[in-house]
């Protein structure tokens, strides 16, 4: 447990990728079965076990503790797992006896059988044993908030990297492994047969789409391709099949991977017929797709509730189909994959469950036409929720990951305005010299005359160069130091104006200026223009649709 | 006699009355008795200052020869007359030439314990505990949740860290005076023999320390390096540097920091740490708690830092106990701002 609890504790300061990737393998390759599978387990979050209350673990240092100095401590600390981990006192006893700190895989496999009231007593006793690390950690995986900004793909990636295989071997079989994983170590370490997916609906790794780019086009014929609207929803995977037994089972996958099933109950008994749909999650009301603002206000709820499902509706849109019963379509050209998908959604016939409708066109300049117009090129009323055409290579077959040249994406051109920027903060990891992150405001009214509202915050979407000249800009144009951040010089001639790009406009009560954007990056540097004639307020307001009021649920 | 008559704080900082002297005054004063060399505890410009040959040395680096009027050094354990009280200074294992001050006036006897620890430090002579009546404590680190465990365990951590990614450069923030050259003599005892490079602002203490004996192996300025010869190496800067411009010039660079403040995440995420490593030269909970206990003193006054917990503690014990308010010491950690100039080397 302890040495799970270092590499928590590690990967829990470590900003870069790569880094995370390098402790996480480092891990894996150090520690043996069964220890390295439980921890893979518990970062992918697969392990299952009742959770421990936050109240049971403040019951248990208050036995211990004089509750003024826990009070004093837990205000101090500010995150009760952490403040109990550290002040925890050691029983006497545990002194003279000395047991060995708890395995992981103690920990794990007890907690999996232990009744309820057998808990306090024996979180009590791994107290004891572990170090201020130790006990950190045991308290985040048995409260079940880990938190330590590791993906189940991360950690999956770091898994390959000890048999050099590629992620999407592991994401492929992942659905048929139960920890401790010994067979798929086994696999990966070269001593074991690659273990075999048996699971009846299983993830297939995504492919995806590149960005087009202006001078794409000149190489490419529009006869090679297929267009699709870009519909601005979650990427899903729906997948259903029968297992030894012929029961259904359907599951409802992430673009990663990830299970997601128990968010959308209401679309489960639509997966009647067993395959896999490629599609795009949206919510419909009336037939009509909402915008992703709707859709947000239905995703990561704890509780799914009735009154949820009824006023957020879901309803998938296919655009492909990578199994159809027991045959893998994924060899097969994409022209041919969207026949046998019409064929599959036209059996099918569910409510919500659609095709997502193919953009004729036979030149760029009438995809092009399209695209800037999706209401009359076919998309009718629900135009607002698309975000561009997808470009599908006719002859292309599924492929993970990123291929070049099969799949391209082209999206309607971003909202843009030029904001000023107000204050900076330094950035984290590599950039932590540098003043990297970025809000900006625009003009608006007061009573105090004309003022700068702050509108959003961008960390990204420079060059390095551009990053360099920002960052001089910052520290030369201070007004105060607040810890981190500086307030940058912003009046109407002086100041930075950035033009910043972003994908929509929310309204929100927590910003002062009651908008909140979505998707902000600085897309350009405006050196030449004066901050007076940056943006002002009303643009963004008029930029915003009327949207329904958020619902209560 | 009444303890409060012997000293009492007033706003130069504690003041002997009987004795004719302020200890650690911060503002200028006639008299100074100095319990050491840190900014917050040793100022310049009084006019006589008292205090062990290290503290002295140290202010002369840092303020030039004339930083006070007239200086008087005293040996761990001598005694002498200062009015009508007898001043005694004891090993405080704090930084090199730490000292704890005895007064004592007729059967009456006050510890000053200025900054302390208990924990083993192979840089300075150890804590000395001396039995009182009245004890001074600090209380940077008054707080249950402030263990800080074995300080060579953490430098593992940073050489498991060096070894994990050699491709990188490890940059440790440290207070320079103490702090740095307790890691560097922690990396030695753990059997690293590598080359340590050093921030300018490193150089005069750490060559200070050196000149007192006490060995650091090879040192280098890290200023001139070429940025890729710098990978795998580990430095010592102050801990504002590390977040600062002058990073630009290491591959990589993993910021560590060692501190106490490192124990709570939230602490070191708030300074963009990567690599804390909780290690103090202030005492912790269990070492402010043991010393108390073990001074014998029924009486506790508490300073600088979290002294609500720690009265809190002594009152729970049967101790007299009451916050001391003296204003203008910090933990070095936080205040260190480098000497411009400095800063860029």
């Amino acid at each position: 447990m302890n040495r799970f609890a270092e590499l928590l504790d590690r990967l829990a300061y470590e900003p870069g990728r790569n880094n995370k990737l390098r402790l996480l393998t480092g891990y894996f390759r150090e520690v043996g079965d069964p220890d390295r599978g439980y921890a893979l387990a518990a970062l992918t979050g697969a392990l299952s076990f009742k959770h421990a209350k936050p109240a049971l673990i403040r019951d248990l240092i208050a036995a211990r503790t004089d509750e003024v100095l826990f009070g004093l401590s837990y205000d101090y600390v500010g995150d009760l797992s952490e403040t109990v981990a550290l002040m925890w006192p050691k029983a006497a006893l545990a002194a003279h006896n000395n047991p060995p700190p708890p395995s992981l895989t103690e920990v794990v496999t007890t907690l999996r059988t232990l009744g309820k009231t057998e808990l306090p007593k024996q979180l009590e006793r791994w107290l004891d044993e572990l170090d201020e690390t130790g006990r950190w950690a045991l308290l985040k995986l048995v409260t079940g908030s880990l938190r330590i900004g590791i993906s189940a793909r991360l950690a999956k990636t770091a898994a390959a990297a000890l048999g050099d295989k590629d992620p999407h071997e592991i994401e492929l079989i992942w659905p048929g492994l139960i920890p401790p994983y010994l067979d798929l170590f086994a696999w990966l370490e070269g001593r074991g047969d690659k273990p075999v997916n048996r699971d009846p609906a299983p993830f297939r790794p995504v492919m995806l789409a590149h960005a087009i780019e202006d001078g794409d086009f000149a190489g490419l014929d529009p006869a090679d391709y297929i267009a699709e609207w870009k519909w601005d929803g979650i990427r899903v995977q729906a997948v259903a099949g029968r297992d030894e037994r012929g029961h259904m089972t359907a599951r409802l996958y992430s673009r990663t991977g990830e299970d997601i099933t128990g968010s959308f109950p209401d679309l489960v008994p639509s997966l009647r017929l067993p395959g896999a749909i490629d599609g795009e999650l949206l919510i419909l009301r009336d037939g009509r797709v909402q915008s992703f603002n709707v859709l947000q206000q239905r995703l990561n709820r704890k509780v799914v509730s009735p009154k949820l499902i009824k006023e957020f509706p879901i309803h998938l849109r296919a655009y492909d189909l990578l199994g159809d019963d027991e045959n893998d379509l994924r060899e097969l050209p994409f022209a041919e994959r969207r026949e046998r998908l019409e064929r599959f959604i036209a059996k099918l016939d569910d409510p919500r469950i659609d095709l997502s409708p193919t953009v004729p066109f036979d030149s760029w300049e009438a995809l092009t036409a399209a695209r800037a117009d999706p209401a009359s090129a076919g998309a009718g009323e629900d135009a607002d929720a698309v975000e561009g055409v997808m470009l599908k290579r006719r002859d292309a077959p599924y492929l993970p990951g990123r291929p070049k040249g099969q799949w391209w994406k082209w999206k309607r051109d971003p909202h843009i305005i030029d904001a000023v920027l107000m204050y900076a903060q330094r950035g984290h990891g590599k950039r932590s010299s540098y003043y990297s992150d970025y809000t900006f405001g625009v003009w608006t009214e007061t009573e105090n005359g004309e003022e700068l509202v702050p509108v959003g915050k961008a960390y990204f979407g420079f060059t390095d160069e551009e990053l360099l000249q920002i960052d001089r800009f910052v520290r030369r144009n201070t007004t105060e130091k607040f810890g981190p951040v500086r307030h940058v010089v912003h009046e109407g001639d002086k100041g930075l104006v950035l033009e910043v790009a972003f994908e929509g406009l929310q309204r929100s009560p927590r910003h002062k200026s009651g908008v909140a954007m979505r998707f902000p990056r600085i897309s350009r540097l405006r050196w030449d223009k004066p901050p007076r004639e940056a943006d002002r307020l009303e643009t963004l307001e008029k930029m915003l649709k009327a949207e329904p009021a958020e619902i209560d649920v | 006699m009444r303890p409060q008559d012997i000293l009492l704080p007033n706003a130069a900082g504690l003041c002997c009355k009987p004795g004719g002297f302020h200890i650690d005054p911060v503002r200028p004063v006639e008299r100074a008795v100095i319990t050491h060399g840190h900014s917050d505890h040793a100022r310049a410009g009084h006019g006589a200052v008292l205090a062990t040959q290290e503290t002295l040395d140290m202010m002369r680096l840092r303020y030039g020869e004339n930083f006070a009027g007239s200086t008087q050094a005293i040996r761990y354990g001598e005694e002498i007359r200062l009015g009508d009280v007898k001043v005694k200074f004891h090993p405080a294992g704090h930084v090199l030439g730490s000292a704890q001050i005895a007064v004592s006036c007729k059967d009456t006897c006050i510890v000053a314990s200025g900054d302390y620890k208990d924990a083993p430090d192979p840089t300075c002579t150890p804590f000395e505990l001396v039995p009182c009546d009245v004890f001074i404590t600090e209380a940077t680190f008054g707080l249950p949740v402030f263990r800080h465990g074995d300080a060579s365990d953490e430098v593992k951590k940073l050489l498991a860290s060096v070894a994990l990614f050699p491709e990188r450069a490890h940059l440790v923030g440290a207070y320079s005076l103490g702090k740095a050259q307790r890691v560097i003599k922690l990396l030695r005892q753990a059997g690293y023999d590598a080359p340590v490079y050093l921030h300018g602002a490193m150089e005069t203490i750490t060559h200070y320390y050196q000149s007192r004996g006490i060995d650091l192996g090879e040192l280098k300025p890290v200023k001139g390096m070429k940025k890729a010869a710098l990978a795998g190496t580990i430095t010592l800067a102050p801990p504002s540097a590390t977040s600062d411009l002058w990073t630009r010039r290491f591959p990589d660079p993993v910021t560590a920091f060692a501190s106490g403040w490192m124990r709570v995440r939230a602490r070191a995420r708030q300074r963009g740490v990567e690599l804390p490593l909780v290690i103090s030269d202030h005492a912790d909970w269990d070492g402010l708690t043991a010393t108390i206990a073990a001074t014998g003193a029924g009486e506790i006054w508490v300073t600088h830092g979290q002294e609500d917990a720690l009265v809190h503690w002594c009152w729970s014990k049967g101790l007299k106990a009451q916050p001391l308010d003296l204003v203008g010491y910090g933990d070095e950690d936080e205040s260190e701002t480098p000497i411009q100039g400095e800063a860029e080397a």
